[in-house]
This record gives structure tokens, sequence and C-alpha cells, in this order.
């Protein structure tokens, strides 16, 4: 019975050679969006793409630990949001060079989730969730009472980055751009961590730790590691989300935004990464679409996660697994 | 983007020229109906509606189709919500939201793009003075106001010692602020409560112990509801004067009950202030959607009445934005409220009330006109607005 | 601040965490029993709360309402285990997670669209209508006691029940090896959906004994969740006395952070800062004191054994 709070068992590592099919189409479908975009309402399809993959950055960072590392994080909107508020509170002293402000975005998340790092990856399973949920509460408290900074209400930003003083995000379409190579690097940094000597042992240490420990590897620091490079990853998303929105605010990190990243990994398939991307996609492209059509849509869309629970294992992924394994079979 | 924008815009604008008054007119309605909070957006929505249902349908004789969105109460979906009403449906106007912080989320997105925002509830300090905005007009007060009529009134009966007490956020210390500035009197402590808290036992004792002349209050919604039920049953109701903003009104009675009868609040409205426009729009609220209408519902008619009133002005033409903006700060309009005008910064002048509840003939409850305690008042703000 | 004040607050933080414990102990249970994260704990507490509302409309008796709506709670949580939750118990925590966050999306709208989005109300019950003198000027309502008392009993029954009757034996061998307890010949499953609907049961009734006190509406159940989670978290998973004690230790805490930090906070600094930090604080404090606990120890205060 004692499960622990680990990503399914059933989802196994890609082999490396299939794993450019899916990714790939993923990305150029992603790098298309725009032309099509010019046909409708462009900047709002960018707009809602753009946020598309804004959070399939935090929710790759989440699938990571969670997926591979078996680290349940509750409280990874926090990371999204100290990298919002980075850039919420530089602009506010006009400094807007992203030079200066995604180094600073990276870096504040990374120095948040290395301290409270420190603490959670002492606990494991369910408690491992709740010192997480407990340290983004604090983080989304604490951000509540910047007064300077908009305290609860949140802060406008007036311009989106810069680089060398250029605008060059200004434009709703080079912005969709730098979005899309900033989840391609992610994606890519990502990969090659889980295919690494690294990557073994973090994956290695949410299987059997123990074995682990008797291998003689320090499975705390391993973990660490992780943790901080996925809570970077979570600032880099937060640096892009400010950007995209213009105005950051407490409710950035609050426990319901960390439950909707969890919920999108668990929708696209856990411990895939690209899986993650499908994941967020899906989920804002539903709520978007059941949102047009009905105020009642959660009527809907609550019954929907139950049912791909109760009949999509392994998520969206693991169904059309499941649908091409019947195709093969018949 | 800038530039983009202008060149859709003015391809829309001279299309809208072209088809003349044909055309729909399309106004975005921004509310948060999802989560505790979602009975105020309903009444922004159902006011907002119930105007275009009882002109015909029409604002300034053009044929109007509302859109309705719901922000969430989260700022990143308000910001996607409005970029959707803006370049998807491209809506003329947007009306919303119901809250601050969704009122500064989407400010930039909206009147970026030339689109003119009226906010039926939600007024914040910066967009009345610094910050104030030529595409921006407010139906309903700057958010201090109601807590100022509190502290004016207080000021006013003599009272020596008052409590206060507001959520741990930016619109509470803003309301303690606004109440402060009119009452000189002794503070006898000035509590902050988490947001969303449930029981007021330890409050409720600090009161009793302090035994002040009055409490003021802003809990607006649930903690309101919570916090009004225990104050009475605690058996504070008979020894402090309860005087609150946002806490006690048409939106929470239906929970309080007899609970917050005879408890004072600041308002610019009240269901029997009697004009007749006012007792019309409230009977057929009250037919159409089986609920007494709060201040967000009166606001956002109001809202409808004066688009109304300045596509008359301009016959129908929303594309000439500056004729647009001179026909709305006319406020060419017969407000439920009564007296009606726009100061520089497009924030009201109007009058404010000291609001009593009371239990009506049929059983229902609602807050009663009891006392005028501002006549044309405007904002402190407004001189900080570089708009003239 | 005076001794008399601290008395009374100190009350009060032990009667908000008889609260909490009345929330939580539902939860508790088929955590820890059953080994099922059930986030729709919440919603079915506000559940509990608008079925009492909707039959005291109907009959006009609180006592008559308070088991009716204990009785529709009760088959609406064997429909959903029945439905959902036994598919359920053999997955993952997370596919848990997931499946009962759509539940709790689903009832938040349900219950809007049924009852409308207005907070509704429960008057206190006409005989426990009076109060007693708890410090000049302060009446304390018998309700609260009567919820006390209550959250008492449920504590002792639940103590009784898991600890000494058969049934309970039974619960707590299936909670540490369910496969054995089966081949025994104990229909597992059954015993599960007694479980289970006696955790939805005590979430109704958590969420019709606290209706006359608090305000009634959508989403009242997700707050609470997270609090009740925080208890279960500190006093250790599974553990019925842990959950207990923690939710004596939470309500103590945040009343008195809530009532002192400012005058704390203003022995070592300013007032004006003091005022600003300290309800930030006093809204964090269960948190610090989670991530405290689980720091010392990672399994909490009173961790079941065979549990990491």
């Amino acid at each position: 019975m004692n499960r622990g709070l680990t990503a399914s068992n059933t989802v196994s590592l890609p082999q490396d050679d299939r794993v450019g099919g899916l990714p790939a189409a993923i990305f150029l479908l992603l790098a298309l969006v725009p032309f099509a975009a010019g046909f409708g309402p462009e900047s709002y399809v960018l707009g809602l793409f753009t946020r598309v993959m804004v959070f399939a950055i935090a929710a790759l960072a989440l699938d990571f630990i969670c997926g591979y590392g078996g680290l349940v994080s509750f409280g990874h909107a926090a990371f999204v949001g100290i990298g919002a508020y980075a850039v919420g509170i530089l602009g506010a002293h006009g400094i807007t060079d992203m030079l200066v402000s995604l180094p600073s975005a990276l870096l504040a998340s990374a120095i948040f989730a290395y301290l409270t790092g420190n603490v959670c990856l002492r606990t494991r399973s369910v408690y491992f969730i709740m010192i997480t949920l407990a340290f983004g509460q604090m983080a989304y408290f604490i951000a509540g009472s910047l007064a300077p900074y908009g305290g609860d209400d949140g802060l406008t930003i007036r311009l989106r980055s810069t680089l060398f003083g250029f605008a060059i995000l200004q434009n709703d379409r080079s912005f969709y751009y730098f979005v899309l190579l900033a989840l391609l690097a992610a994606y890519l940094l990502f990969r090659a961590i889980v295919y690494s000597r690294f990557g073994r042992v973090f994956r290695g240490a949410r299987e059997n730790p123990t074995r682990m420990s008797t291998l003689g590897f320090d499975v705390f620091r391993f973990q660490r590691v992780g943790y901080v490079i996925a809570g970077a990853v979570g600032g880099l998303s937060g640096f892009l989300l400010a950007n995209a929105t213009q105005f950051v605010s407490p409710a950035f990190m609050s426990w319901q935004r960390s439950g909707e990243l969890i919920i999108m990994i668990l929708l696209g398939g856990l411990g895939t990464l690209h899986g993650a991307i499908i994941g967020a996609a899906a989920y804002l492209l539903i709520e978007e679409a059941l949102g047009g059509i009905t105020e009642q849509w959660k009527l809907i869309f609550g019954p929907l996660l139950v049912l791909i629970v109760l009949f999509a294992r392994g998520g969206l992924l693991g169904l059309a697994d499941k649908i091409r394994g019947r195709l093969g079979r018949a | 983007m800038c530039k983009r924008l202008a060149l859709v815009g003015a391809i829309i604008g001279l299309s809208a020229t072209a088809a003349g008054a044909q055309e729909k007119l399309k106004i975005g309605v921004i509310a948060t109906l999802s989560g505790p909070p979602a009975v105020l957006g309903q009444q922004l929505r159902n006011g907002f509606q119930l105007a275009v249902k009882n002109l015909g349908g029409k604002l300034g004789d053009r044929d109007v189709e509302v859109v309705v969105e719901d922000d969430e109460l989260k700022p990143d979906v308000a910001v996607n919500k409005a970029k959707a009403l803006v370049d998807r449906t491209k809506v003329d106007f947007v009306v919303g939201p119901i809250f601050s912080n969704m009122l500064i989320a989407i400010m930039k997105p909206v009147t970026d793009a030339g689109v003119i925002l009226i906010s039926p509830n939600a007024g914040t300090s910066n967009f009345a003075g610094k910050e104030c905005n030529p595409n921006f007009f407010v139906t309903s007060y700057q958010n201090d106001q109601n807590h100022e009529v509190m502290g004016k009134y207080a000021q006013d009966a003599g009272m020596k010692k008052v409590f206060l007490m507001a959520p741990n956020y930016q619109a509470g210390k803003d309301a303690i602020a606004g109440f402060k500035r009119y009452f000189k009197g002794d503070i006898a402590d000035e509590v902050y409560v988490p947001l969303g808290q449930l029981d007021y036992s330890a409050e409720l004792t600090k009161i009793a112990a302090a035994s002040p002349d009055a409490i003021f209050v802003f809990l607006p919604g649930g903690m309101g509801v919570n916090f009004v039920k225990q104050f009475r049953q605690a058996g504070l109701a008979e020894k402090v004067k309860f005087l609150s903003a946002f806490t006690v009104d048409e939106s929470t009675l239906p929970a309080q009950k007899e609970a917050a009868v005879g408890f004072f609040g600041g308002a610019n409205w009240a269901p029997n202030l009697d004009n007749p426009q006012n007792k019309k729009f409230v009977t057929d609220y009250e037919k159409e959607y089986n609920a007494v209408p709060a201040t967000y519902a009166f606001q956002a008619y109001d809202a409808a009445l004066l688009i109304d009133g300045a596509l008359k002005l301009t016959k129908g033409n929303t594309s000439d934005k500056d004729a647009l903006r001179a026909a709305l700060m006319k406020a060419n309009f017969t407000s439920l409220r009564g007296p009606f005008k726009f100061n520089t910064n497009h924030y009201p002048i109007q009058d404010f009330y000291q609001v009593k509840v009371a239990q009506r003939a049929d059983g229902k409850f609602e807050t009663q006109i009891d006392k005028k305690v501002f006549a044309g008042y405007s904002d402190p703000y407004a001189k900080d607005c570089p708009m003239k | 601040m005076s001794t008399g004040l601290v008395v009374v607050q100190i009350l009060n933080g032990l009667q908000f965490g008889v609260l909490l414990f009345l929330i939580a102990a539902g939860l508790t249970l088929v955590f820890g029993v059953m080994d099922f994260i059930n986030l729709a704990h919440g919603v079915q507490y506000m559940l509990g709360a608008y079925l009492a509302v909707a039959f005291y409309a109907l009959t006009g008796n609180f006592l008559v309402a308070l088991v009716l709506a204990l009785a529709a709670a009760l088959v609406f949580g064997l429909l959903l285990e029945f439905l959902i939750f036994r598919h359920l118990y053999d997955r993952d925590h997370l596919e848990q997670v997931i499946a009962t966050f759509g539940i709790i999306i689903f009832l938040n709208q349900a219950v809007k669209t049924v009852w409308g989005a207005a907070p509704l109300t429960l008057p206190i019950p006409e005989f426990f209508s009076g109060s007693i003198v708890l410090m000049p000027g302060l009446l304390y309502p018998v309700w609260r006691l009567v919820i006390i008392g209550s959250g008492l009993a449920i504590g002792l029954l639940l103590y009784i029940l898991v600890g000494h009757t058969r049934v309970g034996m039974l619960v707590r061998a299936g909670a540490t090896n369910a496969r054995m307890v089966s081949a025994l010949g104990v229909d597992i499953h059954r015993l599960f959906m007694i479980v289970f609907g006696f955790g939805t049961m005590l979430a109704a009734f958590a969420g019709a004994m606290i209706a006359p006190i608090l305000s009634v509406e959508p989403g009242m159940g997700d707050s609470v969740l997270i609090l009740a989670f925080v208890v279960i978290v500190i006093g250790g998973i599974g553990s019925m006395r842990g959950a207990f004690l923690a939710a004596l230790l939470i309500g103590l805490v945040d009343t008195l952070g809530r009532s002192f930090a400012i005058d704390i906070l203003r022995l070592v600094m300013p007032p004006s800062p003091a005022r600003t930090v300290g309800p930030a604080i006093a809204s964090m404090l269960i948190y610090v004191l989670m991530a405290l606990v689980l720091y010392f120890r990672p399994s909490g205060l009173f961790p079941a054994r065979g549990r990491g």
C-alpha cells in the first residue's frame, strides 16, 4: 500500500531514438502558429499560444522534478511568481534590459529553490507536497505584502524587456518566437540532463533512493541540484509570463496555480517532457474553448478530468499509445 | 505592435463608417463569475444586460451584441480575456471589472488598443490621479470614497473611539486610510486580518476588550457574512455601532439577514433611492433576476446608459475616438442615482449617503438611505490628473 | 495585554482548533486508512452545508435537516465511490489528485448552478440560540459549545471505532496490508466503501454544523481543504491522535498570532512597521509552523507506523 507519491510506474523512459518524432512535430506546429494566426485575430491567437508556451516551460520544469525525480512540488508557481516579480520590481526602477532582468529572474528563483530545497528535500511523498505548498504560500503572502510594488493589487509593467535598449519583444510575433526559443532551450536542456549521468542518478533516486545511496551517491545533493534547475526554469517561465501579461501579481503564485501546473503535466503524460507541453496546451486550450461555449464550462471540464484519469492512464500521451495499440492489433 | 494595431484600428474605423449604423455595436463585459465573489460579477452582468434589454436591445440606436467574459479573479486570465475581446471580438467598449487588481491588469491591453474601458465598480486611486487615462471612464466611485463617507459620519456624530478592521491587502489598507482621512477621534485598534478569514473569535474578543463607540469594517463578500453573523452572535451589536463599506449590501444580505439589520454602510446609492428611473430599475431587476440589486448592478446599468447617451450624441459613430470621448464626458444620461457628472479624471462627481440595513415589508433585506453625507463630492486624486 | 484577555484568546484558539479537527477528521480517516488523497473532501464539506440549508428550508427543523443532509450526502458519496473512487484506490496518488480535483471543479460550479452564487445562511437552532458571558461585553454563543462538543465526540468516536472494534481492527489491518487482509477472506472493497462513506458523512456533518456561524457559498471548501491538509500533515498522516493535537496546535498558533503578533513585534521594532509586518507574519504563521515541524520531523508529529 505504501506507494509513496511518485510518478506512475507504468511510464517508462522513452528510448532515445524514438524521441524525435512527436516533439519535433510539436515544435514545428508551434513555429507555424504565427503564419496561421495571420489569417485570424492575430494578436489574440499569438497571445493565446504565447501563454501556452509560457506555461509549458513551467510545466516542463515540474515534469522534470516530478516525473523523473519523483518530487511532486505543490509550490511550483512560487518559482514562476518570483521570476515574474524580478521583472516587475526591476521595471519599477527603470531597469528593463533583459541582460539584467533575465539573469535576475533565473537567479532569484534558483536561490529560492536552493534555500527551500534544503528543507523540503528532507521529506518524502505527501510531506514533500505539503512542505512545498507551505513555502509557496509564504512566497505568496510575502508578495502580497510588498506595498511599494502594488501589494495584493499587483504591478503593471509598462514596457516589455529590452535587449541593449532595443525593444525586441514589443512586437507580438517576435515575442512569440522568443518564447518558442526559450521553450525549445528548456526542452533540450532537460532532455540532455535526463539522459546524462546526472539524470540517471536523479531518476534512480526516485525509484530507489536507498540503492543510490548504497552505490555511493549523495542523493540529497543530486535532488537539490535538480530542484534548483527546475526552480530556475520556473523563473524563466515567470520572466516570460511577466512580459506576456505586462503585469505581475501575487495571484501568479497562489496554490491554485501550482495545482493547475500539476494537472497540466498529468494531463499530458508524466515523465515524458513533451507530455508537459501537450498537457499545458490541452489544459489552456480546452479551458479557452469550453469558456467560449458556455459560462458553465466547469460543469464539463471537471468530469473531463475525471474521465481522463479513469480511461486514459498516462495522460493524453498514454491515451494516444493505447489507441495506436488498438489500431495496430486490428 | 502599436503601429499595427493603429492600422487595424483605422481599417476597422473606415469600415465602420462605411457600414454606418447597420453594423452591430459590440460590447465586452469582463467580470468575476467564478469562485465565491461570483455573485458580484453576476450583479454586474445582470445590471448591464437589463439596461440593454430595457433600451430595446439598442444603444444609441445601434443593435448591441454583449460578450461576457469571466476573469476568474486571475490577473493573467483577465489580460488574456481582455485581449480576446479587443482583438478577436473587436469590441467597441469593455465594461468591467469588479476588482481593482483585475482593473489594473486589463487597463493597458484595453486602452492601448484605443478601446473605451468603463469600470462599473473598481476605481483605483492611481487611475484617478497621475495615471488617469483618456479612454477610461468610471461609473462607480473612487475606491476610497465609501470609506470616507463612514469616516465623515463617525466624525460628525462625535464618536470618540472607533475600532478599525480590514483584510490585509491593498484595498483594505486604502479603506482604513480613507476612513481616517475624515475621522479624527481615537483609534482603539487597527486590525488587518488574512483575506478569506473564517472565524473572528480573536478579533471579537479584542473589540469587546477595547469597548469602542463603533467599529468600522471593510470585509467584502463571504468574510462580511461570517463577521456580521459572529458579531451579532457575540452580543456586540447591542453595544457597538457597526459602520462598514462593502460589507453589508444586497449581495451579502440574503445570507446575513436579521443579523445585519440596523448596521450602517457608506454608498452612492441604495435600492430605495427616491426617483422614478431608480424605482423602475429596482422593480425590473427583481422581476428579472429574483434578487435585490446591489450597487454593482446599478453602476453597470448606468454604464449602459452612459454608452447609450454618448452614442446618441455621436449618431452611433464609434470610430472618431475624440468625438466619442467628448460625448462620454458629457454624461448624457439620467443616472439612477440622480445628479451625476464626470470630473476631469473621468471619475464621477456625485452624492454619497450613509445607508442602513432594513427588512422590507415583503421580507427581503436591503440597504436604505439614512442620511446624505457628501453632496457633489469628487475625489482628491483628480488634481494630480494631467487631463483637463 | 491583560491575563484575562490572553486566557480568552487561548480558549478561542482551542475552539478554532476543534473546528479544524471536525473538518480534518474525515480526511485523515480516508487518507490514513485507504491511502487515498481525497481533495474532494472540501467540496463534500460544502455540500453538507448546502444540503443542510436546503433541507432546513423544506422542513424548518435543524435536526431533521441535519439527518436528511447526512443521508443525502452519504448517498451522493457512495455514488461517487461507486462511479469513480473505487477505480482509483490502487492508482497513483497523483491520479487521485487530478480526478478529485475534477470533482472539485464540477461541484463548485454545480452548487452555483443549483443554489446561485450568493452566499446562503442557516440560523442557529432555536434550542441552542442562547449564549454565555465570556468576559465583560462579550457573549459566547452556546452553538459554538455544541460544535466543540461534537468535535470532541467525533474524536472519541473515531478513537473507539478505529482502535477498539472489530471493524476498526480490519480497517487498520487493511491500511497496513490490503492484499493480506483480502487473502484472509475479508471483503476489502466493502470495507473501503464503509470507510469512505463514513468519511463523507464526517465532512458533511462538519459542513452542516459550521453553517450557522459561517457563510455558505460556492468554493467555501477550498481554503478549508488546505487547512485540513496542513492539520493532518503536521499531525502525521494516518494518526487520529496526531490530527487532533495538530488541529489544536494550529488553532492556537493562528489565533494567538493574529491576536498578539503586532503587540509582540512592537517590542522589537517601531509601531508602524510592526503594523505592516505583523499581519503578513500572522497569515504565514501556520505555514511556517508546518515547515518547521516537517524540518525536524519529516513525517509529522505522530507518524503512523509503516509509513514514510
